[in-house]
């Protein structure tokens, strides 16, 4: 599904990502560890083609993201789910709308919009803050919305970016449920975080990174002690 | 068309959610084209004097002394009519030309009923083919026997017309110097609410919107802003205008002979002006504005 081909991307002083090769595969769920300036952030804004990489092939799905276009990347966008720690919700929209934007994107129609986006908006357990805004949300709620948004067109991929890093615990867990639930619906998952017991306890395949180089890549443990920021 | 209805509607829940900002926009471009339309009046009531005047004065009016008999006048007309540029003459008796004024001053002729003795003297009326000829046909018209004195206005009508040309080459380019001091202010406050909204953009280009899009709304926004920019111009400007024209009254613009254009005409050729342009400065100065944001 996402795959790195001998990829390097350099700054101008410090390295992103050095000849870094690996295969994701279709239904997977990854966790993206490693210390704070290691390359994670490099890895996932590569996979969004927000940074183009300097040598390598980067493939998600059917797409050579590394020789898309400025005019193809909204297409693919459009297949990949992206869930982040600060939500990234449109304040001036209400939740309804923020799902319902990520259709309208699409060009589907108001019927097809106004039948699919309560179905995610349940699924994701938030169907009685359909007519709230953001900020009338808790963070947990808030974060609910963003994976409705970005599961609503059926992405074969999600790209979640910390997206327990605001939250308690226990909200942390209801979000690792869910996210389980939709890993377990087909969606490749690929999540960067620092959470250790939610990596421990998820048992899931992990991949460490540090000074842009994979360091690990099995299924089990965090690896690393704490939840410090390695800063 | 779907898309079309969706970004109108967008613009106009964007501008009411952004009121202080939209406000803000419409406040400038309403008082460029305040600005504008106050130019506009003036070089339209210009052009439209200089119209008249020169119509009114393609002729050259040769005064007859008082003992001049009709038939003296008209052996004078058949030896004018014979000479080139010539198109047509006409003679006036002492009574047209005091009932010719006393209609010209309207409701205040009456004051010329108080005259004892009728002081205007009759004339001669001719009409020639061009103002250049003018100055040759009343050089002739001086030597002929029984000529008082002779009017003709090729240099008043020259010098009006440099004065108008001056005019509307300063108004022209006062025009596009405002029409373009608009766009910039106007793209610098859409720029503004294109960079409160910087977050939302990007996040658009998350859930994989098109450039077009993305502008779209906000392009919506800034014409319809222009649009009621527009609106609140044109009207304020008819009133003023409606207002000046109470104020000055028929009687004045009767006894200099000037008249200006009415109301509702100035109106309906202004709002179509001025909604093209500000919808053209609303839509400009939002795409400007959001160029940047729309890289990468």
């Amino acid at each position: 599904m996402i795959d790195f081909d001998h990829v390097t991307k350099k700054y101008r002083t410090n390295i992103g990502l050095d000849d870094v090769s690996v295969h994701i595969n279709k239904g997977d769920f990854v966790f993206l560890v490693g210390p704070s300036g290691a390359g994670k952030s490099t890895f996932i804004k590569l996979i969004l083609k927000e940074i183009n990489a300097d040598s390598g092939t980067i493939k998600v799905g059917d797409f050579v993201v590394t020789d898309l276009s400025n005019r193809e990347i909204p297409m693919f966008r459009r297949k990949v789910g992206t869930v982040f720690q600060d939500f990234r919700l449109l304040p001036k929209k209400t939740v309804f709308e923020n799902v319902a934007f990520a259709m309208e994107v699409l060009h589907k129609t108001p019927r097809q919009i106004r039948k699919q986006v309560p179905q995610i908006l349940s699924l994701v357990g938030i169907s009685d803050k359909a007519h709230k805004y953001p900020d009338e949300l808790s963070a947990g709620e808030q974060q609910r919305v963003a994976i409705a948004r970005a599961i609503v067109n059926n992405p074969a991929v999600l790209i979640a970016d910390e997206p327990t890093g605001n939250l308690d615990p226990n909200t942390a867990w209801e979000i690792m449920d869910l996210l389980e639930q939709i890993n377990l619906r087909g969606t490749t998952i690929v999540m960067v975080t620092h959470a250790k017991d939610i990596v421990d306890k998820m048992n899931k395949r992990v991949i460490a990174i540090e000074k842009g180089r994979i360091v690990r890549d099995e299924q089990g443990q965090y690896g690393y002690r704490g939840e410090e920021n390695f800063e | 068309m779907n898309s079309l209805i969706y970004n109108i509607k967008q613009g106009f829940v964007q501008i009411f959610r952004n009121r202080g900002m939209s406000l803000a926009s419409i406040f400038s471009i309403v008082a460029m084209l305040l600005i504008l339309g106050l130019f506009f009046v003036i070089t339209v009531n210009v052009n439209l004097f200089t119209e008249v005047v020169k119509q009114d004065y393609d002729q050259v009016e040769v005064f007859l002394l008082d003992d001049t008999t009709k038939a003296e006048a008209e052996e004078l007309m058949s030896v004018i009519k014979q000479q080139d540029g010539v198109s047509a003459v006409e003679y006036r008796s002492k009574s047209q030309a005091l009932e010719i004024l006393k209609q010209r001053w309207g409701e205040s002729g009456y004051m010329l009923d108080s005259l004892g003795k009728n002081p205007l003297p009759a004339s001669i009326l001719i009409s020639v083919d061009s103002l250049d000829n003018a100055g040759d046909v009343a050089k002739f018209a001086g030597t002929l026997e029984g000529v008082d004195d002779i009017q003709y206005y090729q240099e008043t009508v020259d010098k009006l017309t440099k004065i108008t040309n001056f005019l509307q080459i300063g108004a022209l380019i006062i025009m596009i110097f405002l029409v373009v001091v608009s766009v910039v202010v106007v793209s610098n406050t859409v720029k503004l609410t294109v960079f409160a909204r910087a977050k939302e953009i990007r996040i658009m280009k998350y859930v994989g919107a098109t450039n077009w899009f993305i502008r779209g709304p906000f392009l919506a926004e800034g014409i319809i802003i222009g649009v009621l920019a527009a609106l609140v111009s044109t009207g304020l400007i008819s009133l003023i205008y409606a207002k000046i024209i109470d104020a000055i009254g028929p009687q004045v613009l009767a006894i200099v002979s000037s008249p200006l254009i009415p109301v509702g005409y100035m109106t309906s050729n202004m709002i179509i002006i001025f909604i093209a342009l500000g919808a053209s400065i609303g839509a400009w100065g939002s795409i400007i504005s959001m160029r940047r944001f729309l890289d990468a």
